[in-house]
């Protein structure tokens, strides 16, 4: 796989500081939402939008574009931002979030959102989605991919595991798993609360092909996920490692910040942190 | 009056139980501050048991625990609760009667722009409809207290549906909860407002206008047990006063006012007006606006009563 240029590594870039920024912005109109699991996921969101999935914001349902499901629903102020600077939403409905009347619910809404491709919010539907989308491209003979993003502390639930062993059953080559591993959740720690390790193993004891990566790292992001499926005939996981709040000094890796309204100091000290962009 | 928070409320109180049942064990979904099973946790260390993001399996594990002579809580969201772990509270819970307790919080559209995911408009129906199940849905502080420890008095199954948010105390000194029995909480013969959870407060407020202003008197009974019914008291209701209308923080199908439905049509001896969620899935926007939009407010409780009777004309 040929790397992408150091000029398209520095616009990708600029297009993460952009994102934070709207984010921010976004999550200050709310008056509420999660921050913590959007910055620690918005890294790779840009990366697919932007390098790695086949999708036109012209036509948002083109039936052979790339699906993308954001299992991890809470964070959709990071969904809904890669949506606006992609093309798909104007930036007064994302400012709009979460707001009286808005299209752009806590957890997204498919019905009312293009570019969204499920409903999710409870955690743990979005890779049995995926399963199915993924099998009916094979029925079809459809060249599209399906990409869905888990939280590692969503995958404590055990939907997760009935969809991991059936996308290996199937051969589902065309589906990607991609975990946003920031090893936190909201009530402290992962390996605290329930521990997932060794989880490379229980991912490859279900049948996939599992690949780490640095889910900050755009070159590896984008580098890893174009060369997707690892291998023929099996399910591909990129296991993100991430930091939760990543690029916000006071949550990074703090839990806290996983569902706190971002307002006074605070919002303050995120606007200031993330203003070098226009 | 001021307002206090009914999850905040629920966990002090949950921390007395915890001195009073020393069999008493919390489980939790990774979810310990938004239903204050945290102040157990601080309280109780060794008897609060972290499941993480797995709500099927903590009401397995506390199947399992109520079998081994143990008291379990169960903690998380009404919709996760009722809906996610659904059939593992019907078959392995409520079918052999197991003494398991489900505190589910942030009933309703209380979790607001959190949207549909995170509200529960369905889990009254759900599981009034489970046989040997106790539904209780209290709706200030004092009900609270006093519904919690009926719950953990109870032989059984119990859920207890908590709205998140800060509300005012309702319920005056002389005001009991037990279970089975409605708690009037106003009188009067022209019609009848019955509420559930939260709702009371509307309730309460738009009776005592409905009296002031328009001269009707209404009489108030809060449902906080939803099953077991007041089957008297709504009897009662239906013959003394002619005119019933629900309120609920709930679809409008199969909730407080369905299980009133029910009970009316068996006598025909009065009308029924059902205010609820209008069996939709509701916009996105903060729970005073969904509750605005649905018309679960004073205002639109008082036009509906006085639009039922017959009152309305300008
Ligand atoms: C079924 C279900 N249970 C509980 C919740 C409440 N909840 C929202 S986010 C979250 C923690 C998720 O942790 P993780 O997947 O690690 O998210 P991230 O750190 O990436 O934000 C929980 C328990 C939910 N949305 N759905």
């Amino acid at each position: 796989m040929r790397k992408i240029s150091d000029n398209r590594t520095d616009e990708l870039k600029q297009i993460t500081d952009k994102a934070r920024k709207l984010m921010v912005e976004a999550l200050i109109c709310a008056g509420c939402g999660h921050p913590g699991g959007a910055f620690s996921c918005i890294d790779i969101l840009v990366a697919l939008y932007f390098e790695v999935m086949n999708i036109d914001p012209g036509n948002p349902f083109r039936s052979d574009r790339d699906r993308f499901i954001l299992s991890k629903g809470h964070s959709s102020v990071a969904l809904y931002t890669a949506l606006h600077l992609a093309g798909f939403i104007d930036l007064k409905t994302l400012l709009s979030f979460r707001q009286d009347n808005s299209l752009l619910c806590g957890h997204p809404d498919a019905s009312k959102v293009p570019g969204v491709e499920a409903n999710t919010g409870s955690l743990g539907h979005g890779l049995s989605v995926g399963v199915g989308l993924a099998l009916a491209g094979k029925m079809n003979n459809d060249s599209y991919r399906v990409f869905v993003l888990m939280g590692d502390g969503e995958t404590q639930e055990g939907s997760i595991w009935e969809a991991a062993m059936s996308a290996s059953h199937y051969k589902l080559d065309n589906l990607i798993g991609i975990i946003d591993r920031n090893k936190i959740q909201i009530d402290g720690p992962t390996e605290k609360i329930m521990a997932l390790e060794p989880y490379k193993d229980k991912w490859e004891a279900f049948g996939w092909k599992v690949r780490e990566i640095n889910g900050h790292n755009l070159q590896e992001i984008i580098m890893v996920l174009k060369a997707a499926p690892f291998v023929k005939g099996k399910p591909s996981l990129a296991i993100a490692n991430t930091v939760k709040g990543k690029g916000i000094s006071f949550m990074e890796n703090n839990h806290e910040w996983h569902g706190r309204p971002l307002k006074g100091e605070h919002a303050e000290i995120a606007r200031r942190e993330t203003k070098s962009v226009n | 009056m001021p307002k206090k928070s009914l999850c905040g409320e629920y966990g002090r109180c949950l921390v007395e139980m915890g001195e009073k049942y020393p069999e008493l064990v919390a489980l939790e979904a990774d979810l310990k501050e938004s239903t204050q099973s945290i102040q157990f946790q601080q309280a109780f260390p060794q008897r609060h048991i972290e499941v993480g993001v797995a709500e099927q399996n903590m009401v397995g594990i506390a199947a399992g625990l109520a079998l081994g002579g143990k008291l379990p809580v169960t903690h998380s969201f009404a919709c996760f609760t009722s809906m996610r772990a659904c059939e593992h509270i019907r078959t392995t819970v409520a079918y052999p009667r197991l003494n398991v307790k489900f505190v589910a919080t942030h009933a309703g559209i209380s979790a607001g722009s959190a949207g549909t995911t995170h509200h529960a408009i369905e889990d009254i129906a759900i599981m009034r409809s489970i046989p040997n199940m106790t539904v209780l849905a209290p709706g200030d502080a004092r009900e609270i207290r006093q519904s919690i420890e009926a719950a953990l008095n109870h032989q059984g199954p119990v859920y207890i549906r908590l709205a998140t948010g800060d509300v005012e105390d309702v319920y005056g000194d002389s005001e009991n909860f037990s279970i089975g029995r409605a708690t009037e909480l106003r009188k009067g013969s022209d019609v009848t407002i019955i509420t559930t959870g939260t709702m009371m407060h509307a309730g309460v407020m738009a009776a005592d206008k409905l009296k002031k202003d328009y001269g009707i008197e209404a009489r108030v009974l809060q449902m906080a047990s939803i099953k077991p019914i007041d089957r008297q008291a709504i009897i009662k209701a239906a013959l003394d006063t002619g005119y019933i209308i629900t309120i609920e923080e709930h679809n409008v199908l199969g909730g407080l006012g369905g299980a009133v439905s029910e009970i009316v049509a068996e006598t025909g001896k009065a009308k029924v007006r059902r205010i609820g969620i209008k069996d939709r899935f509701s916009g996105t926007g903060s729970a005073a606006w969904i509750r605005q939009e649905e018309g679960l407010t004073i205002d639109e409780i008082i036009n509906q009563t006085r639009a039922f009777l017959g009152k309305d004309e300008k």
